[in-house]
């Protein structure tokens, strides 16, 4: 028993609710929202030390013991993304403060991101099928009034279409959980891996895996269920879709990782061939799109599916080496992904323009920007010693070990045209003669690229640092290795 | 044109109340028996809206001036506080405590930790329920 374990999910519910009583009051607000934010990355530090020290902790609530009860389960894999969570929504939270206006503020802007972010760690925490679904639900309800939020026309006609897809989905994900219940006779994760193994995954539960998949693919935008994405995210203000960026298409990573490391991984003849499969087409499509638009958000809207892509490739391998690039990696594009959301969204500001085409001689005004963006864009393509880069490595390793060549091309040909898809918005946006008057204060600027700055700083010396952090990432590893190390920390406590 | 509605006016006053002491009986009654916070949450909802229907907005904000915004507020912090206890006696997050104690009048009674979580479920409700109808109904 550990309650810390489920601090990350309590403390911004506190906040929200408090947040609520103060709806009008913005300077209050963002006060008591980045004070919260900073205690939030402070305790999910204190979780990861906690989990290195003492190895996985749970907490069954109400004390019931697993596998009766829900049990909240800190393992090393999901203190770590719940830490990144925390970093990059503190740092999206000083952003809205430049740029999401007052009318989002004074209504409820702040407590609803509260409760994204309470979505989110819980989804990353919990170790019970059922209750995952329940924070699913948490993160989209809230998920569903930051996209709507502000209501313009654009506003509106993708969340009608975000929320059928996300009804839909969550449909289904009830559905798989009634059926693996109806199979198996359990939802908690780790009686689910034991049980699974006792049979050893006979058709029905391979099927069923599949489903797990069509529920978290949706989420997390793998092919063929992406479609939804690259418009909904377009949406809505530019802190939202970072967050979005940033978070939600990981937790439905982090659902497939969740389930096909500890659960479903008895078949990988078809189940993880069938994931690398989607893996690569997923990046092809993402490299498509990545290449061809000429909006900035766009070009980073489809970057996501890039990253998922290969996240989702790494998985797909199931080896030492893949799953740590893998791990790597999702930390990697958060921060990176949330950075570069700011950031086009401040070039956006000063051109007064998502189009490349009327951007351009950025770099005169605004050199802070542009070299920040710089750093970004070749993190993100994974040039060494940058942070992109060790993840891509080791999922190359693992692929090699694996002898899935054709997925090492793909991982491989997306890094270069990642490469020119950001390099297309900074020798566009930021190099030749400027297409109009750029009146944007430079003091303006530079406070709204504090947050981005940060995010990049951290993701350097990640990229710098991975050397040490990696026994952080090898303890993560092992647990998705050896799914008994997760059993035994959940059952037999 | 003006309706006529004297006698839903006049039946309201009497069923209103009825409403809202089934409400809390079924609040109660809810850790035994069937009900609890959601349902007598929803039953008081509808005793409001029955007023809403009798008279109108303005009526019954005189009434119950009351910022349903902020009931979903408090319904949320006592809910939560119930969780959070745990932290304070060192046991797992929403561990139920309940003791059996007499008191004068109601005799042997149980007294539970569930009941503060469900009083929060019921503040909950009726705020988001009256929430929801009151800006159907004001951008009539």
């Amino acid at each position: 028993m550990n309650n810390l374990t489920f601090m990350p999910v309590l403390w911004p519910l506190f906040t929200g609710i408090i947040l609520i009583f103060f709806a009008k009051k913005i300077k209050l607000q963002r006060g008591i929202s980045l004070f919260s934010s900073l205690i939030g990355i402070v305790i999910s530090l204190y979780l990861v030390l906690s989990v290195n020290n003492q190895g996985i902790l749970t907490l069954g609530v109400g004390s019931w013991d697993a596998p009766f009860g829900i049990v909240i389960v800190a393992d090393m894999l999901s203190s770590l993304l719940v830490l990144t969570t925390n970093i990059i929504g503190s740092a999206i939270l000083i952003y809205s403060f430049y740029s999401i206006g007052k009318e989002r503020e004074t209504h409820y802007y702040y407590p609803v991101f509260q409760f994204l972010l309470i979505g989110v760690n819980g989804a990353f925490l919990t170790g019970d099928l059922f209750n995952l679904f329940v924070f699913f639900e948490v993160m989209l309800m809230a998920s569903y009034v930051l996209l709507v939020l502000g209501g313009t026309k654009i506003q509106l006609r993708e969340s009608l279409k975000y929320i059928i897809v996300n009804v839909l989905s969550s449909a289904f994900f009830v559905i798989m959980v009634a059926y693996l219940y109806s199979v198996l006779g359990t939802l908690n994760m780790a009686h689910l891996s034991q049980r699974i193994s006792e049979v050893n995954q006979p058709g029905i539960i391979s099927v069923i895996a599949i489903g797990f998949l069509i529920v978290f693919g949706l989420k997390g935008a793998i092919f063929p269920l992406f479609q939804w994405l690259p418009g909904s995210y377009y949406a809505p203000p530019i802190p939202v879709m970072a967050l979005f960026g940033a978070l939600l298409t990981k937790v439905g990573i982090y659902a497939i990782f969740r389930t096909y490391t500890l659960m479903f991984y008895h078949d990988q003849n078809f189940t993880h061939t069938f994931l690398a499969v989607l893996g690569i087409l997923t990046i092809i499509i993402g490299v498509i799109g990545a290449i061809a638009y000429w909006d900035v958000k766009k070009i980073i809207i489809y970057n996501i599916i890039i990253a998922v892509g290969v996240i989702i490739f790494g998985i797909s391998l199931m080896n030492e080496q893949a799953l740590s690039g893998s791990i790597l990696y999702i930390i990697h594009d958060m921060l990176i992904k949330a950075a570069l959301f700011l950031l086009v969204g401040i070039m956006i500001k000063i051109s007064g323009s998502d189009n490349l085409r009327n951007m351009g001689g950025l770099i005169k005004q605004y050199p802070a920007l542009a070299w920040t963006f710089f750093i970004a864009a070749i993190s993100l393509a994974g040039i060494p010693p940058f942070s992109g880069f060790a993840g891509k490595l080791l999922i190359l390793q693992g692929a090699a070990e694996k002898e899935a060549y054709f997925g090492m091309a793909a991982v491989l040909i997306s890094s270069l045209m990642v490469l020119y898809s950001v390099m297309k918005i900074f020798i566009n946006g930021f190099w030749g003669t400027p297409k109009a008057d750029y009146t944007l204060a430079k003091n303006t600027v530079n406070k709204m690229l504090v947050p981005a700055v940060l995010l990049v700083v951290l993701s350097v010396l990640f990229g710098v640092g991975t050397e040490s952090i990696y026994p952080f990432i090898s303890q993560a590893v092992d647990t998705l290795m050896n799914p008994d190390i997760y059993i035994d920390a959940v059952l037999k406590e | 044109m003006k309706q006529n509605d004297l006698i839903l006016q006049t039946v309201t006053k009497v069923a209103a109340f009825v409403i809202l002491l089934f409400a809390v009986a079924i609040f109660l009654g809810g850790h035994y028996s069937p009900g609890g916070g959601f349902v007598g949450g929803l039953m008081t909802s509808a005793a409001i809206v029955l007023l809403l229907l009798a008279y109108d907005i303005k009526t019954v904000t005189k009434i119950l001036p009351i910022d349903y915004k902020l009931m979903i507020g408090s319904g949320l912090f006592i809910s939560s506080l119930t969780v959070a206890g745990g932290l304070v006696f060192g046991v797992p997050l929403m561990t139920h405590v309940y003791r059996y104690i007499d008191l004068p009048i109601l005799g042997h009674i149980s007294l539970h930790t569930a009941v503060l979580f469900d009083l929060g479920v019921y503040l909950v409700v009726v705020g988001v329920t009256m929430t929801i109808i009151q800006t159907i109904g004001e951008s009539e």
